[in-house]
């Protein structure tokens, strides 16, 4: 009898009260982010892209989703911890982010392990979601990797700035950085040109005069900067001051307003990788760069472009999928196929990367300007 | 020569960090020398400085000078304050309590200040005041080049560095500290204020870190919360192989420090360059345990 009275106490539970429809079922996605720090900018272009996505979503999508966001300071640790306390403590069906590769490269591992699916919508380095050999089968991203990155880079410099000789400037601790580098040299080497100088330097470094003088002696045609825009800034202010005319060359780790902010006359003209460029000609890009700019009174960049894909393919799943439990979600991800997106046209290859082109953007005072286009 | 115009840039760039460097020391040197307290929170006052020079340059729009003098007695005062409310407590407690209180006040400042009431937790660009310009020099085909940002910090590091031992050397106050760090007690029963002497001595070495604060923002323009904790470290380096309590030490350790550096990202690899210095700290010190011009009775 009593069991009979606890159980139909369940049930009322579940009874829709006051003959409203039947609610929508919750589902909780969590996005980790860099909101505060050195890549700040990045955390907050997404930050506003996801918004825009989830309400987007909300209006139509078979489920109310609710967000936590956590902060990870394009910190690894951080990120590990803010990854743990949401597949743990507020069990969130699935992740977006986080940002940056050397913070998506730890929190992947917490996301396979709890087979928690996630994808990131920037995070280029190949070991976000393959490494020792093996593929992590619940990530995913919607941007290329490095090892075409680097390519790009590198062929843009030997062709079109017809560069002989390149310097290459790395952050060792960093695997983006240190995968770009990696992967530039190679292709430039192939093309007939020579890296005059290949030099590391440490997270948090600040005087780059030793590694710069030692550019300097070697006069390069090009130098190679692949890291994030504040660190960028800085050394391209310290080439310049040393009087190094060479062009610089980056990747997508550059785009934030902050750049020229920080940077100022010495990063203008200079050219780098990024995933899209805001003068596209698409009906979907141009919605979201309108709504965008309507509420944030900027054009979104590549971060917010891509977080806006890779929330509305993961969204595009959960409606599929069965239910909204990590299998169920995986089988519907997987095989997403010509998702038509603001940055193009999404495809997950057997790694779960996106294979798109790439576009090359000049940094100007006003902006950036887009220059080409690269297919892979 | 190119060679030798080459080295020579190189040294020229390791002295630029290492007269920060030793402006930081200086400060550690002296708090050791008179409470035989590690103050940990230096590094952060340092940090504080930067920030101080930050919103006077770009708020007010104040001249370097005005900006120099304002940060130094901020920083003193913020000096004063963390001696007073930390540390004078822990007077006569064990050495242990104070050093694990200073980690604390350093995490405290650290954050305190990321908070974006106080300061910020972002990155942020610090204004130059003046343009950078370089000078060439050729005598006899050996070429070297410095910039007047470096002339701003080696004239300002040298003359702090004279200011101080004419306050040491020469004053009353000086003489005063001298001889709380000889024997507290014993300085005490001949009529000197402990308590005005220490507080003297920890405001005189927040006002150096922050002068430190303001040259580090100009040169390396680029300014966070955590900027504080590795120029700390290293000129904490620097202080021991100084000799830690002697106010020529820090500076001679600081310069070695900062030009080791450079000449080890320059040769070698910057992957090699901490590792380098706390080997040489390494050798000094189990050469010489004081230091390189400590002196046996580890006092002043």
């Amino acid at each position: 009898m009593k069991r009979m009275i606890c159980v139909m106490m369940a049930l009322c539970l579940f009874v829709p009260i006051g003959g409203k429809a039947i609610a929508k079922e919750t589902v909780k996605i969590g996005l980790i982010t860099p909101l505060t720090g050195d890549v700040k900018t990045f955390g907050e272009s997404i930050k506003n892209a996801f918004a825009i996505a989830v309400e987007e979503y909300s209006k139509k999508g078979k489920y109310t989703i609710q967000t936590v966001i956590a902060d990870d300071r394009n910190d690894p640790t951080e990120g590990a911890n803010a990854a743990l306390k949401l597949v743990t403590q507020d069990k969130v069906a699935a992740i977006i982010g986080p940002a940056t590769s050397k913070v998506a490269i730890p929190v992947s591992v917490i996301a396979t392990q709890y087979k928690v699916p996630m994808i990131t919508g920037t995070a280029t380095n190949p070991k976000v979601t393959f490494s020792d050999g093996k593929r992590k089968p619940y990530v995913f991203r919607a941007c290329f990797v490095d090892n075409f990155q680097g390519v790009v880079a590198a062929n843009f410099a030997l062709k079109d700035l017809k560069a002989k000789t390149a310097a290459v400037l790395y952050d060792v601790s960093n695997d983006y950085s240190k995968g770009l580098g990696e992967y530039f040299k190679p292709t430039f080497t192939k093309g007939n040109g020579k890296v005059v100088a290949f030099e590391s330097y440490q997270k948090d470094d600040v005087d780059f005069s030793a590694l710069i003088t030692k550019v300097a002696l070697k006069k390069p045609d090009v130098v190679f900067l692949p890291d994030y825009y504040n660190k960028v800034a800085l050394i391209a202010r310290q080439i310049r001051e040393k009087g190094i005319k060479a062009a610089l060359v980056g990747s997508d780790g550059w785009d934030s307003p902050e750049l020229v902010k920080i940077g100022g006359s010495s990063i203008i003209g200079g050219y780098f990788v990024s995933h899209y460029s805001p003068d596209r000609k698409d009906p979907i890009a141009e919605a979201f760069i309108k709504k965008y700019k309507a509420r944030h009174g900027i054009v979104p960049d590549a971060l917010a472009a891509l977080t806006y894909d890779a929330a509305g393919i993961l969204f595009k799943a959960l409606d599929t999928a069965k239910n909204p439990r990590s299998e169920e979600l995986l089988k519907a991800l997987a095989p997403t196929k010509g998702y038509k997106g603001v940055t193009g046209t999404i495809s997950f290859d057997t790694n779960g990367d996106a294979v798109k082109s790439a576009v090359i953007l000049k940094v100007e005072k006003s902006g950036f300007r887009y220059t080409t286009t690269v297919n892979p | 020569m190119e060679q030798a115009s080459y080295i020579a840039a190189q040294v020229i760039n390791g002295l630029q960090l290492g007269a920060v460097y030793a402006l930081i020391a200086l400060g550690y040197t002296m708090v050791y020398g008179i409470l035989r307290l590690i103050n940990f929170a230096h590094g952060d006052i340092f940090m504080l400085g930067a920030f101080v020079a930050y919103f006077l340059i770009s708020r007010f729009g104040m001249p370097l000078y005005l900006v120099f003098f304002a940060t130094m007695a901020v920083t003193a005062l913020s000096g004063y304050l963390m001696e007073k409310i930390a540390y004078k407590p822990l007077r006569n407690a064990p050495r242990i309590s104070l050093l694990i209180t200073a980690v604390g006040v350093s995490l405290f400042l650290e954050y305190f200040c990321s908070l974006r009431s106080i300061f910020t937790p972002d990155y942020i660009g610090f204004p130059r005041p003046f343009e950078m310009e370089t000078y060439n020099f050729s005598p006899g085909g050996f070429e070297f080049s410095f910039t007047n940002v470096q002339a701003l910090i080696f004239a300002i590091t040298f003359s702090a560095l004279v200011l101080l031992y004419l306050l040491v050397y020469r004053t009353k106050q000086g003489r005063a500290m001298r001889a709380v760090s000889y024997d507290q007690e014993t300085a005490a029963l001949m009529g000197i204020n402990i308590d005005n002497t220490v507080s003297l001595t920890f405001m005189v070495g927040a006002a150096l870190a922050g002068m430190g604060g303001v040259l580090y923002g100009i040169a390396y323009p680029q300014i966070n919360v955590f900027m504080g904790i590795m120029p700390g470290i290293k000129s904490f380096i620097a202080a021991v192989l100084g000799g830690i309590g002697i106010i020529h030490g820090a500076v001679i350790g600081g310069l070695i420090v900062g030009v080791s550096e450079v000449i080890v990202s320059a040769f070698l690899s910057s992957t090699y360059r901490d590792g380098v210095i706390f080997v040489i700290l390494l050798i000094v010190l189990l050469v010489k345990p004081s230091g390189i011009f400590g002196k046996r009775s580890d006092k002043v």
